[in-house]
């Protein structure tokens, strides 16, 4: 090959490869910067008089004088809309009864959008789920609402070979010449009197328990379950995987038997994770009945098993890595090999071994699959540390796969799922950032 | 049997009379009293690897307190004789020996020899210097510890004065919380000896421990085993045949896992018994 050839090929590798890392990098962006925008959305909004209402009934805070003043002036406007329904709803009375039907219909949707919007009129009766007892507690989904409010959403099937179209109709044509057509613009004009955006920061999203399933409130519970888990899977992996890796890097001798468990492990490490939750399920909970039913227990246990091969695969390179001649020193000088391997081999290995170990925590606190059947609820309140051994408990990775395919109000709650997903994220970046550090750290000790 | 007859001589001598033993000594050198009795005796003594035979039925005396030098090119099982005695061979899973190495009379490879037990007795440097990752202090205190001396100030002074008779303890005793991995390749090295003696053995095995370090540091270490010499049975194994006719008593030859002379090492060097001898120490192969 000449020079000529080889420093073309030379060339176009390093394009290739440069290449490939630039579309993971942007691949990666597309997908983080709206997980982190939207996710920091959960924390960080405009909020309205009716989320610090909510922040006083549910979790009692907030300042009762000033929410009292808020409350007072908001309810000027709103006594100025019931005012124009209970005009209307008179007049409705006097109409003859066709167009009164007629217009019935069509004023009942009109009800429930504002309903929607500030919040429950009054004279209905009291709403039993919280959802409905509060108008939107969020500026963007206020206007929205108010959208919803002002147009009714149609759709035109006129064209059959094409897909129908979604158009608007003003509600306000439709109630033109009565009392009621008023409501519209004014409704449009002082929405920001009635509901009083504000801009708030809300960190209670990490630390408060959630209402009405997760229509309000924080995700505390399934933070605090995913720490569950995952330290509950460390406390069982970690000590075996360790004890594992001794074992097969210092006292195993070559063998069969040996080499068929060498392989065990690896197929072990290549089992999809739902497997391991069926497992955990038949397993730990109907066979060892470690609990009745699904418990953060079972779920540690069945992560456990589950992470147990990388512990124990980054245990053993991280031993074999730790230099002959250590092992060779300790042992000149009349230590046994117990001692060695407590007093030398490990300590020097124990960057690697963290290092597996916290990457491993990471894998635990992300997964889904072996919760499902073994430890996951989807709503759930946050539970005592003694309540581990019976109780299951909700989770970031189950939750976020709920929330965004079964809960009914999905739609409504896209900011929680956003928040949940950047905690996630972010509980993995740190974790693995804290190993990185840890590491470090420990290596410029042992380098001196 | 390759063995020459002055090496039997001396495996005689040191077993039997003492009288004949001073004409071998070079001249400058003292004769150490109390010194000379066998300390390690091999009797058809091999080392095999699976089934290679990499020692071959050695039969000699190790003097105790004398500096024995190993020499022979590579390959030739001078490591591997030296490695069994202190029985780090047993690392290698298929090293295995026959014949007999007695250490002070009981056999290092009996059955119910504790190796450990031994280890402390027979101490070794090895050729690339190997400190822990521990504070200088540590790491000499590392042995003592394990033998059971945890008084803070007993293993000060074990630390003082194995560093001291390490040459060591000028350069170092300022600063001996520091890691031992930021000393020079040749502080390192002392240090390793240092830690060997703090558990205080009888023996002392070094496995080329110059091999790694510059000319200066080299003749600290060859000035360092004249200081132990007389105190400690010394045995070091050296590609370097100078650094054997400067530091050591005794030396033997080993060529192809055989033991091909073993004399004094003046007469060793000057007026070799053995063809092979003579053509390794002129250089002729190497």
């Amino acid at each position: 090959m000449n020079l000529g050839t080889r420093k073309i090929l030379d060339r176009s590798f390093t394009a290739v490869g440069f290449g490939s890392i630039a579309v993971m990098g942007i691949a990666l962006l597309i997908v983080l910067v709206p997980i982190i925008t939207n996710g920091v959305g959960s924390v960080f909004f405009t909020g309205t008089i009716e989320h610090r209402k909510m922040l006083f009934n549910e979790f009692g805070r907030g300042n009762t004088e000033e929410l009292a003043k808020e409350n007072a002036a908001s309810e000027e406007y709103r006594k100025q809309i019931y005012g124009m329904l209970s005009a209307f709803e008179a007049e409705l009375e006097t109409m003859e009864t066709e167009k009164k039907q007629d217009y019935l219909s069509k004023y009942g949707p009109v009800k429930t959008a504002l309903q929607t919007l500030i919040g429950p009129l009054p004279g209905e009766p009291e709403a039993i789920l919280t959802r409905y007892k509060y108008g939107q507690t969020r500026w963007g989904k206020a206007e929205e609402k108010l959208h919803e409010f002002l147009y009714e959403t149609k759709w035109d099937y006129s064209n059959p070979d094409a897909m129908s179209k979604e158009y608007f109709v003003s509600r306000a044509t439709e109630f033109e010449g009565t009392s009621l057509v008023k409501l519209f613009p004014f409704v449009e004009e002082h929405l920001e009197d009635v509901l009083r955006p504000e801009f708030t920061v809300y960190w209670g999203f990490l630390t408060d328990s959630s209402v009405d399933s997760h229509i309000f409130g924080g995700i505390w519970p399934e933070i605090q379950g995913t720490f569950f888990l995952a330290v509950g899977a460390m406390l069982f992996a970690f000590p075996l995987g360790v004890i594992a890796a001794v074992y097969f890097t210092e006292y195993a001798r070559e063998g069969f038997f040996n080499s068929i468990l060498r392989s065990a492990n690896s197929t072990l490490a290549g089992v999809p994770s739902i497997v391991f939750g069926l497992f955990g399920l038949a397993f730990f909970i109907n066979t060892l009945k470690v609990s009745e039913s699904k418990s953060v227990l079972a779920g540690s246990l069945t992560l456990a098993i589950m992470i147990l091969p990388t512990i124990i695969r980054a245990a053993e390179e991280a031993i074999l890595s730790v230099p002959k001649t250590y092992k060779e020193a300790s042992l000149s000088l009349g230590s046994t090999k117990w001692n060695t391997i407590m007093t030398v081999i490990l300590p020097a290995a124990l960057p690697g071994i963290i290092t597996g170990g916290v990457i491993s925590l990471g894998r635990a606190a992300g997964e889904t699959a072996p919760i499902i059947f073994t430890a996951a609820v989807s709503v759930g309140s946050a539970i005592g540390l003694a309540d581990v051994f019976s109780s299951p408990t909700p989770a970031l990775s189950w939750n976020i796969y709920n929330l965004a395919s079964e809960h009914e109000a999905a739609a409504e709650i896209r900011h929680v799922q956003y928040g949940m997903v950047l905690s996630l994220v972010s509980i993995v970046l740190l974790l693995n950032l804290s190993a990185i550090l840890l590491r470090a750290r420990i290596s410029k000790k042992l380098k001196g | 049997m390759h063995m020459t007859a002055d090496a039997r001589e001396v495996s005689k001598t040191a077993s039997g009379a003492t009288a004949t033993r001073d004409i071998y000594l070079p001249s400058e050198r003292k004769i150490i009293s109390g010194g000379g009795t066998p300390h390690v005796v091999a009797k058809d003594f091999s080392i095999y690897y699976g089934e290679f035979e990499a020692v071959k039925k050695v039969n000699a005396d190790i003097l105790s307190k004398y500096v024995t030098a190993i020499i022979g090119p590579s390959g030739c099982g001078k490591s591997t004789y030296l490695r069994a005695i202190n029985r780090m061979n047993d690392l290698i899973p298929s090293c295995h020996t026959t014949g007999a190495l007695l250490f002070d009379g009981e056999d290092i490879y009996g059955k119910f020899t504790d190796e450990v037990l031994l280890r402390k007795k027979i101490g070794m440097v090895f050729q690339k210097p190997n400190p822990f990752p521990k504070s200088i202090f540590d790491n000499i205190a590392y042995g003592p510890r394990l033998h059971g001396i945890n008084d803070r100030k007993q293993l000060s002074e074990i630390v003082e004065r194995s560093l001291r008779k390490a040459a060591l303890w000028d350069e170092v005793s300022d600063r001996l919380d520091k890691n031992a991995l930021g000393l020079s390749g040749g502080q390192q090295q002392r240090l390793c000896v240092a830690r060997t003696l703090a558990v205080e053995p009888e023996i002392l095995l070094l496995d080329e421990p110059t091999s790694a370090l510059d000319p200066k540091a080299t003749a600290k270490i060859e000035d360092l085993i004249q200081e132990l010499r007389g105190s400690y049975t010394i045995m070091i194994v050296t590609h370097n045949m100078q650094q054997a006719s400067r530091v050591s008593d005794y030396t033997m030859f080993f060529y192809e896992g055989v033991l091909v002379e073993y004399a004094p090492t003046a007469q060793l060097f000057t007026n070799p018994k053995d063809r092979m001898t003579e053509d390794y120490i002129t250089g002729r192969f190497s």
